[in-house]
Order: C-alpha cells, then structure tokens, then sequence
C-alpha cells in the first residue's frame, strides 16, 4: 500500500492505496464521485475524462499514485453553489445527452477543447476535438451543437 | 491488472539504481500504452518506475540548429511549442495528431520513442529527421535506434532523457488512421534538407518504421507529388489485417507520400 | 399547445443529475458487506471440458467462494430461455438446445462461461480466475454460417444434428412463382447484413443481494425489462418465486436490444448471492461485452424481385440464412422470422412475397435483438433491390419507388401486416426538396473535377413498431404478451406519480410522460414523477424495445389518466354540489357547465383524500388508477432517407456530405427528442454500412474484440443530419403514435450503400464499406470507367 494525497474538486483528500489502483478506481471507489464512468478498456471512449491540474486526461489510464499532489475535477465538481457549469447548461439546452453515461466525461472533454481552442469553434473543430470521446445514443448532432454553444457561454462577458 | 511495486525516483541517477533492483521493472512516462496493456493483464511488471518526478525530462529547447525534446514532454506540449512550432511545425502537427486530446496531455515522446509501437506517429518523425536519441549512457542516431516492432537499440537499464531534431528545410507528415484504433495505418514523414530527402513509413510493416529508399530516390530526383507517382513500394512484409490487406497499405503509403509532399512544399 | 404539454419541445427532467454526475448507474450502486464476481471465460469456441480444477482458486487470497456449473445443477437452477417458439415449414418446433447459465461438460464459444470467482475485491477475483485449470478437449468449431449445416460439420447441440435452429418460410410460394413467371425483368441480388456488436456505452452489471430475514432476493441490473427479467428468473430459471425476487434496473446506459435478454452473468450474481450470504457484484468491462453480450444482424441472403415492363413490381423471393449463435438468446429466434419477413413489402404493393429462413447454430456469441431487431434486415434487402431494379431498368430511383408506392390505406400485404395508415409519396416530395435532389449532377461534376465520386442513395423504409398486440404474436409463437401497464397516483396536493411497465435508458421518458400528464392534467410537469425500472413499485410491465413506449406505453398511461379525469369529475361534482354531466374537465380545472364554479385540479384531488364531501355514498376515497393497454394492430413508422456522400478513389475513403432523413412518426410528443432519436439510429446505421462489423478468425477467436478493432462511429465520422417531419397519425392507439426509436437505424445502412454503389457505377460493395473495401470497389469503377 502506499499514500496518495490530492485536491479533488477543491478539497483535500488522501488515502492509503494498492499501486494498481487507477484514478477512476480512486475516484469511484475510494471517494464515491460515480460520477466518472468506465465504458472501455483501451483509452478510446473518454467515458472517464476529468481534470489533471486543469487538463484533460483518461483517469482509466492514469495510476492514483501518478496523480499525487495533483488537483482533480470530476464532473462532479463543476458546478458552483447550485449554478451549473455553462458547459452543462449547454448540454441540456441542447438535447446533447440520451442516456448519461458518456455524458460526464463529454462536458469534461468538452470544456477542455474550449481553454485549449477557445470560445469559437466551428463543428470541424469541434468533432475533431472529439475523438477521444464515443457517444452511442446522440450520433453527435446536439453533442456538437452543446459544444458551440457551451463554449460561446463560457466566454467572458 | 496485476500487483507491483510502485517507485517514484527525483533523478535519472535514483532511477536507474531502481532498475538495477527490479528484475522486470517497467518506467511509467505518460502510461499510455504500458497502462493499457498492465490493464489487459499482458504485462506484469514487478515494478512501476515513475518517471513523472524526475528532474531534467521536460524540457523543449533551441540548441543550435537543433530542436531538443525532453523525454517526459507530453505530445500535448510540443503540438502547442512556439519552439516546435517555428521550426519544424511539421513535427508540432504530428504531435498534435497523436491520439486524442486527452492521451495527448499524458502521452510522452520519450515513451513512443521506447516502445516503437509499430503504428506510433514518433518514430516516423525521428527516422525521416534524422533525429538523435540521448540516453544516460549515449547518443543514438535514429537509424540505428528503431530495430523492428516493438524492438529498439536501448540495453537493460538504458533511459531516453531527450530527442534532438535537426531542422529541416521542409517537412510533413500525413497519416491515414486506422478507422477504428485511430492509431496510423500508415503514416509517411517526409522532409527535405539541402539535396538529402528523408522518407519514413510508419504503421506498415512488420518490421515496424522504415525508410522507404525507392521513395526517397525519387523525390531526391524531383522534390514534387508527381514524382512519387507510379514508384512501386514494396508491400511484401507488410501487415495485412481486417483494416487493410499489404497491398492495400502499400497503396496508402504510395498516396500519403504524394500528399506529405503537397503538404511540405506549402500546396 | 402548453409550454411543457405534448408536441413541445421541453428539456429533459432527467438531465440534471446526468450532467452532475449524479445519475446511479448499477455499477454506481454498492451494498453493504458487497463481493466482487469474476467469470472464466472460454478461451475456445468449441471443447468439452474434461477436467475443472477450482481448488487452487479456492485457495486463493480473498476468495470467498468459486461456483461451477454443477453447483448451478445441484441447486436446481434452470438454463436460460428463449422465449419466442418458431416452427419449421414441417410443422416440427426448433431445436432450441440448453443453455446452462456455466458451463456443464461443454463450451460454445468464445467468451461463454464456465466458472465465477467471487472474491472480497475485484483484483482478487480476477487473480483466482487465473488459477482454475481447465482440461479441454477441442472440436472443431462451425464458424462460418454459411457451411454450417454441411454434411460433417461439427455438432453443436446434440438436439440438432445439423446444427439448424429451423427451416421457416412464410408467404405464398404458389403465387410468388407466378408472378415470376410473368416478368419482364428480374432484379438479383446476394446481399449479406453484417453481424454487429450493441456496444450500449454503459458495459452491463449486476448486483445480487439475499435477505435471509424475508428469504428475499434483489437484484440490481442494467436491464430494458426488469419486469421480464424477473419472470424468467422466477419462472424458468427457477432463483425465487416471483414476490421473493426484485428487480431494479435503475439508470441504464444505453440498452440497443442488448439489454432486454436475460444473461448468465445476472443469474449466476443472484444466485450467488445466497450462497455466499453476501450482495455480489459484477461489472463486465468492453471486452466482456464484446465477447458476450448478444451480437445483432448477420444474415446472408439471395433475393429476387420481379417487375413488368413499365417496373411494376410483380413478386419478391427471398431466401435468408440466420446466424443465431452458439445458444438461443432470450427472443433471437423471432427477429430473423417475425420481425423480419413481414417487413419485407416495404412501402411497396407487392402482390406475392415469399420468404425462407433457415436459423443456424454457430460458435459464436449469440445473437439476438439489436436497434431494429430484423427491421433493418428487411429493409436493407427490400430498399438495396428496389434500388438496384430502378438502375437495371434505366428509371430514377425515386420514381421507380413512387410507381411502387402504397397509396390507398388500410393494405394488407401478403406477409401477415396490415397497415393502418401513411403517405409515403408526401415524404418522398420532402426527401427531395430538402436534399436538392435537382442539382445532383451539378455536384457530382463539381467533384469529378476534384478526382472525387459522389453518389446519391434513397431508404424509403418501414417498420413495424409499437410491439405488439398480444393475440397476434400469441398466434405467431411469442410466449408472453406484448402489452404495457400504467397506474397514475394523485397525491392529496395533486402531484402525480406514474409508474410504468416501460423502462428509459436514454429514451427520456421521465419528460415525455409527463409531457403527457401536464397536457392531461393540466399541471406543469414539475409535478409529475415518473417512476419505472422497480418490480416492487410497478407492478408489471414489458419494458422498452421495438419503439414501443410511446405507442403502448404512453397508451396505457392515457387510458389511465382517462380514468383518473372520469373520477375526478365524480369528486367534482361533489365537491361543486353539481350533477357529474355539467362538470367540465379543462387546461386543468373542473367547472360546472355555464357557471362560474369551479376547483383546480389539486383542489379536487385533495376533495378526494379528504372524502368529506362524498363520504357513505358509492364513490371511494382516493385518485388512483391502472390501465393496461394491449395494441390492436403494429404501428408503421416510416420515411424517405437520403444519403449523398464523397469517395477519394486513392484511399476508399468515404465522406457522408448530406444526409436528409424525413420521417413520419404520426403525432409527436417531443419534438427535439424524437428528433435526437433519429440522430442516434443513423449514426448507428451509418456505423453499419461504413464502420462496424464483428469478425470471428477461423477458430472462432473474436478478432474485433475491442475499440481497437471495432469501429464505433466517432464524431469526426459523421455529418449534422436534416431532420424533416410529416405527420399522419397512427389510427389505432389513442395518442396517434407510431415510435422513433430504431428509425434511424433502420433506414440508414441502404441508403449509404445505394449512394456508394450509386458513385461507384457498381454494385459490388458489401457492408462494412470500410476504406480498403470501397478503394478496391473503386479500382473496378476506375477499370470499368477507363474501358468506357
């Protein structure tokens, strides 16, 4: 066993850990934020992406131990006293979910591509951006159409 | 995934003592690919060496005429380096291509590098660059490095600390992906630089990434798509799968070289 | 039309906990004191196990208890079930062999199981599975479906000695070669439907647990029909009669049809459950998917079609070889029979249709109901020849399918439907204004000059949705009924709770149920809960499938809040000290005719619950009632697709442009989900023709046993679709309903292979049209074209 301590959605957790644990693992099991899925186990889907020191990563392909003194979002951690992220606001607007379980780490994608690519995004941009993320229920119409529109929303006013 | 010993060395020097103490340990870069297969319980290392930690890895610097990666930097960050970008935006683009968005913020050169994936986008870079592997204990040329699939010229105990790439005069890379895996099916580097033409196919063969000489005596002739028109590429040890049969790559290889060609000269 | 009532666009109530992470998914769910299941898994598709040897597993750190499939037979458990009988042309049942839920003394395919460790954490489970010892002897396996009834093929089960499931037909041969026999012209085509693997996003899981103070199981489960599931697990299989076993399906990640059937993995958790006194936890990972759960499609077929000289069509032979797996899933045999042949009509008038199925055993997955379930089948073979007649005749394939077209309604095709209503030459007027049809040729020269081949290609499909009235697939072999529940709770304050038989997965039920109430009721939809996916709060139900929910699901709830509104007004009446003929139920309130009384639709219900007012007479307390809906007729979805698309004759590559799809649903509860449902099924379509196909090696290895292998369609693979309507109501359920949910799906993979063969200038493509395969197509055309 060995010890990890990091920030996750703001506060500080630390646990004592098997090395094989990955961070999906940790997230999951150890702190209980479901939030973050496993739909694959060859890093394709993105059902697991959250935050690493503010970038996107697959926390299915990532030990716990890696990410120590790291600080983590999982979806869980975006929106801020009961405002939704306007990421998320975006994905309901526009009908960019069926059934929820790719969702999570869609919107963690998603805000990532806007601070790497900015507020404009034209729908090239945007399903090339998403190829780290499969979606079986939307055919990515309203997923990219929630992706413009969430990063025009994220644009400082 | 099987149960190992997790150790997370400051320096090169502590990290190869922490090889010496392990059978079959393995170093952690960005685990993209190592994690992955640990996952698929194909490998079972008694020890993970993080090399997330170590000091002197992550640098991308200018020096001389040389572009010098460090082995932990991540492909998200030489995709976006002004550096890389300036002066071989070629291998910037590649970065930028490797995976996805997120892979690409763990991913490391220094890995790729490594493990000579036979579809990986890197070593296809560093073949046609003519680039320079230094390890603790020397430095590689890049023709001498990749030795087949998953093969490659480091010993026991040897770690990757940089790549250094000459700059070319001109440079790109195209690569068809695998439809499903996205990893490249084949994928051509080609640069230029005075009269000497580099061409590197990666994703093709069995033997892993190569230098296509028919390919490159062409282009020597005449630096244009056209010339690689009819230059038969041989796709007798190629990889025939259910993605593509030999014949199938050996097309691709023929049509990604005319389309890098178009793409160095700016077309 | 109300801000939150039917045919308004209202965002999903479910939504929120989705987008906070909140939603609880099976795997999501721990109990107290839980284990963790692993499962041994064949490595062979073909053996009988000779030797099992558990006990250095059961030795192992953590184990708590490694289960075999004797264990399974000294506990009395029953094998899985199919549930849908199908007879041979011979009048003979099909040979439906056992299906243990692990093995006992043989194995079938790859991926089938044999043995779970059930250990304190998943690593150590996982560990011990590495240590049970099997001694194999191999047979050879039966993997092409095409040889498998050859003389000397291996056996799979010993019930079928030529490895045929049955010879099934349907439809007047008699007729069907007369009609042949008066052609001008006869269309031929082979045509082989790709096998396809589900790939719901959410990996199945199951969590057993046992009570022993109430003797009571619980199963947690990602199901499409708990309700079913617990009636084989009680009835069948034998775990616990039916009030001592509860079945939640909580939120499901997607389904597809993969998620209908009832698998060893879930049987074997609950089971487990009581023999190690602890809740059990299993949770497939991709590749468990891949190998196990039911694969979909995979037919090969021959197909005939006659016309007259003006392109009439006179008459359709087809003949279909159906790949049913290694075991017979929970309905797999009634998608390539019943839920396909008598789609085979189409949108066409077709006099004479004969139809021969032939199910077969391979060693492979099994295979069963996937989005669409045989509808896509019939589809692709009626929509691919119609295309193809068109083209041998020198007609536009628009025209060609017009002069075809149904137009006088109710039509009884020869192949068992009857449907009730459509106006397929209005879609097809829509399809092509809003695909520009007219400036095709402009386009297709404008990227000749490009070196690059467009093509252009119709679906004009049909299903049959809205499964099912219960008499008909009675009739045909179904060994359940296909109809659906609801009971609507008033609460005192008149909040109202649904509970339905119907399950969402992504479906969005929670909103548009309630879309329904509000517009009933007139409340807002805030006030309507809708509760599902408990056996223990709805008492029964069917689940969801076949784009059934809306028409027979929300049927029922409507013949429920029928009864709720025919109550109300007794209340009323009452409470207004009126007579029950004045009371007027509107926008949410009841009056009395031509006065100014009135009570708002809470006020009544809380009049109900207090009963002061009608307190000794006949009118009970309370604002609660059932209904449960059983459909007269299928309903019949349908609509013009058209696909244009671009190839790059270097690479094969294939560039979807323009996709117009124009559906007609009949009504419309929610516009922007049924809209997103359509996305959804022509993504999955497209994935078919383009992307997806399951490929088992020679010895039955799974080569496409991951997103490594498997193409699942990504966002760069696609176009943003044009979504058009029309509408003409379905005329036999209440709501005018027909389903949206596998339309997509259905419609899509013909179109995108007519618009490929259509670039092509040939009709040798098959499906996957994966690059290799359209750049070798390609060649041909460019020798084809250089000839010319």
């Amino acid at each position: 066993m060995i010890s990890v301590s990091m920030t996750v959605n703001g506060k500080a957790v630390s646990a004592k850990i098997d090395p094989r644990t990955l961070l999906v693992q940790f997230l999951r099991e150890n702190l209980l934020l479901t939030g973050t899925h496993v739909g694959c186990d060859t890093s394709q889907c993105g059902a697991c992406v959250v935050h690493v020191d503010g970038k996107a990563i697959k926390s299915c392909t990532t030990l716990a131990a890696t990410c120590d003194g790291a600080s983590v979002v999982t979806i869980e951690g975006l929106a801020h006293d009961g405002a939704l992220h306007p990421m998320q606001e975006a994905f309901r607007e526009n009908h960019g979910l069926q059934c929820g379980f790719c969702t999570p780490g869609m919107i963690m994608s998603a805000i990532d591509i806007v601070n790497r690519k900015g507020h404009d995004l034209d729908e090239h941009t945007i399903r090339e951006e998403l190829e780290g993320n499969i979606c079986r229920c939307t055919g990515y119409h309203n997923i990219v159409k929630s992706v413009a529109a969430g990063a025009h929303a994220m644009a400082p006013k | 995934m099987y149960a190992f010993a997790y150790q997370r060395p400051t320096t090169v020097r502590q990290v190869q003592s922490a090889l010496g103490k392990h059978d079959d340990a393995k170093l952690l870069a960005g685990g993209q690919t190592l994690l992955p297969t640990m996952k698929q319980r194909l490998a079972s290392p008694s020890a993970v060496i993080d090399l997330g930690h170590v000091a002197g890895l992550s640098a991308i610097e200018k020096k001389g005429r040389n572009i010098v990666i460090g082995a932990m930097v991540r492909h998200a960050d030489v995709a976006t380096s002004d550096l890389v970008r300036e002066a071989i935006p070629a291998l910037a683009a590649l970065a930028g291509g490797i995976g996805d968005p997120a892979v690409r913020n763990r991913g490391t050169i220094g890995g790729s590098v490594a493990n000579n994936d036979p579809s990986a986008d890197y070593p296809a870079a560093l073949l046609a660059l003519g680039a320079t592997i230094v390890t603790n204990k020397r430095k590689i040329a890049a023709d001498d490095f990749f030795q087949g699939m998953f093969t490659t010229a480091l010993d026991d105990g040897e770690i990757i600390t940089k790549v250094s790439f000459p700059v070319p005069a001109k440079a790109a890379y195209v690569k068809f992906p695998n439809p499903a895996s996205r990893y490249a099916m084949v994928g051509v580097f080609v640069s230029k630089k005075g009269s000497d033409v580099k061409v590197a196919v990666t994703g093709a063969s069995n033997e892993g990434v190569f230098r296509a000489a028919g390919l490159e005596a062409a282009l020597k002739a005449k630096f244009n798509a056209k010339a690689v028109e009819g230059v038969a590429v041989d796709g007798s040890n190629f990889i025939s799968d259910i993605h593509g049969t030999a014949d199938y790559r050996a097309n691709l290889v023929n049509v990604m070289t005319k389309r890098a060609v178009t793409k160095a000269l700016g077309k | 039309m109300s801000a939150t009532g039917i045919g308004a666009p209202v965002r999903r109530k479910e939504d929120f906990r989705f987008i906070t992470g909140k939603g609880q998914y099976t795997d999501d769910i721990n109990r107290p004191g839980q284990t963790h299941a692993a499962f041994l898994r064949s490595p062979h598709a073909h053996a009988t196990i000779k030797k099992l040897d558990i006990s250095q597993a059961q030795q192992a750190e953590g184990v708590i208890a490694v289960l075999t499939g004797d264990d399974l037979a000294k506990d009395g458990i029953g094998g899985l079930i199919c549930g849908w009988m199908i007879h041979s042309k011979d009048g003979s049942p099909m040979k439906a062999g056992s299906h243990p839920a692990l093995a006992q003394g043989k194995v079938r395919y790859v991926g089938d199981h044999i043995a779970v460790v059930i250990a304190e954490t998943l690593s150590q489970a996982r560990d011990a599975v590495e240590k049970i010892h099997v001694d194999y002897e191999l047979l050879k396996p039966v993997i092409d479906m095409a040889h498998a009834t050859d003389s000397g093929s291996p056996v799979i089960h010993d019930v079928s000695p030529n490895n045929q499931v049955y010879d099934w037909h349907l439809g007047d041969k008699g007729a069907t070669e007369s009609a042949f026999a008066k052609a001008k012209h006869v269309t031929r085509l082979d045509i082989v439907n790709n096998r396809l693997i589900p790939n719901a996003m959410e990996p199945r899981a199951a969590i057993g647990d046992y009570d022993s103070g109430q003797d009571a199981f619980t199963l947690y489960t990602t199901s499409q029909n708990p309700h079913v599931a617990r009636l084989v697990l009680s009835a069948f299989i034998g775990i616990a009669p039916e009030h001592k076993l509860r079945v939640i399906a909580p939120d499901v990640g997607g389904g597809f049809g993969s998620k209908i059937f009832i698998y060893a993995e879930e049987t074997v958790c609950v089971w487990a459950a009581k023999k190690v006194g602890r809740p059990v936890k299993w949770t497939g990972d991709r590749t468990e998917a891949f190998l196990a759960d039911a694969h979909g499609r995979d037919h090969i077929t021959h197909a005939e079609m006659a016309m007259d000289d003006k392109g009439h069509i006179l008459g359709l032979r087809v003949k279909t070889k159906a790949n049913l797996g290694a075991y017979l899933s929970t309905f797999s045999s009634c998608v390539p029979t019943y839920l396909y042949a008598p789609l085979l009509s189409g949108q066409y008038n077709i006099p004479a249709i004969y139809v021969e199925v032939e199910g077969l055993y391979t060693n492979t997955a099994p295979v069963d109901a996937y989005r669409g379930a045989g509808r896509p089948e019939a589809t692709f073979v009626i929509e691919r020849m119609v295309e193809v007649a068109a083209r041998e005749m020198g007609q536009d394939p628009a025209a060609f399918r017009r002069r075809n077209f149904i137009k006088s309604f109710p039509h009884q095709t020869p192949v068992i439907m009857a449907y009730d209503t459509g106006n397929y030459g209005a879609s097809m007027d829509l399809a092509l204004e809003m695909a520009d049809y007219k400036n095709f040729g402009k386009r297709k020269r404008d990227s000749a000059k490009k070196g690059m081949l467009r093509g252009i290609g119709f679906s004009a499909y049909i299903e049959a949705c809205g499964i099912a009235p219960s008499a008909a697939v009675g009739s045909l072999g179904a060994g359940v009924g296909l109809w659906e529940s609801a009971e609507v709770r008033v609460n005192p304050v008149g909040t109202v709770e649904v509970l339905t038989g119907s399950h969402s997965h992504g479906q969005g039920h929670e909103t548009t149920f309630a879309q329904l109430v509000s517009d009933r009721l007139g409340i807002s939809i805030d006030q309507v809960a809708i509760v599902h996916g408990d056996t223990d709060k709805v008492q029964f139900g069917m689940g969801t499938y076949g784009s059934r929910s809306g028409a027979v699901g929300m049927s029922a709830i409507s013949k429920a809040l029928d009864k709720v509104v025919a109550k109300a007004k007794k209340v009323a009446a009452y409470a207004l000290e009126a007579s029950e003929g004045d009371i007027e139920f509107k926008d949410g309130r009841f009056s009395v005719a031509g006065t100014d009384r009135s009570l708002a639709f809470g006020e009544v219900a809380l009049q109900a619950y207090i009963a002061h007012k009608f307190s000794g007479q006949e009118l009970e307390p309370g604002l609660k009632e059932g209904a449960f809906y059983d459909p007269t007729n299928f309903t019949f979805p349908s609509g013009v697709h058209i696909c244009e698309l671009e190839i790059d004759p270097d690479t094969g590559v294939t560039r979807i442009d323009r996709w117009t799809a124009v559906d007609d649903f009949g009504n419309i509860i929610n516009p922007m989900i049924v809209e997103g449902q359509v996305h959804g099924g022509i993504a999955q379509g497209v994935g078919q023709a383009l992307l997806e196909g399951a490929h088992y090696d020679a010895n039955g290895q799974l080569v496409t046993a991951s997103y490594m292998d498997y193409c699942m369609p990504r966002a760069d693979d696609l176009p943003s679709f044009d979504i058009g309507m029309t509408t003409t109501p379905c005329t036999t359920n209440p709501l005018g309903i027909k389903g949206c949910g596998e339309a997509g799906a259905i419609a899509a993979p013909p179109a995108v292979i007519n618009a490929i063969t259509d670039a092509l200038g040939h009709e040798q493509i098959a499906m996957p049209a994966s690059p290799q395969a359209v750049w070798r197509a390609a060649q041909k055309s460019l020798h084809k074209l250089a000839a010319e």
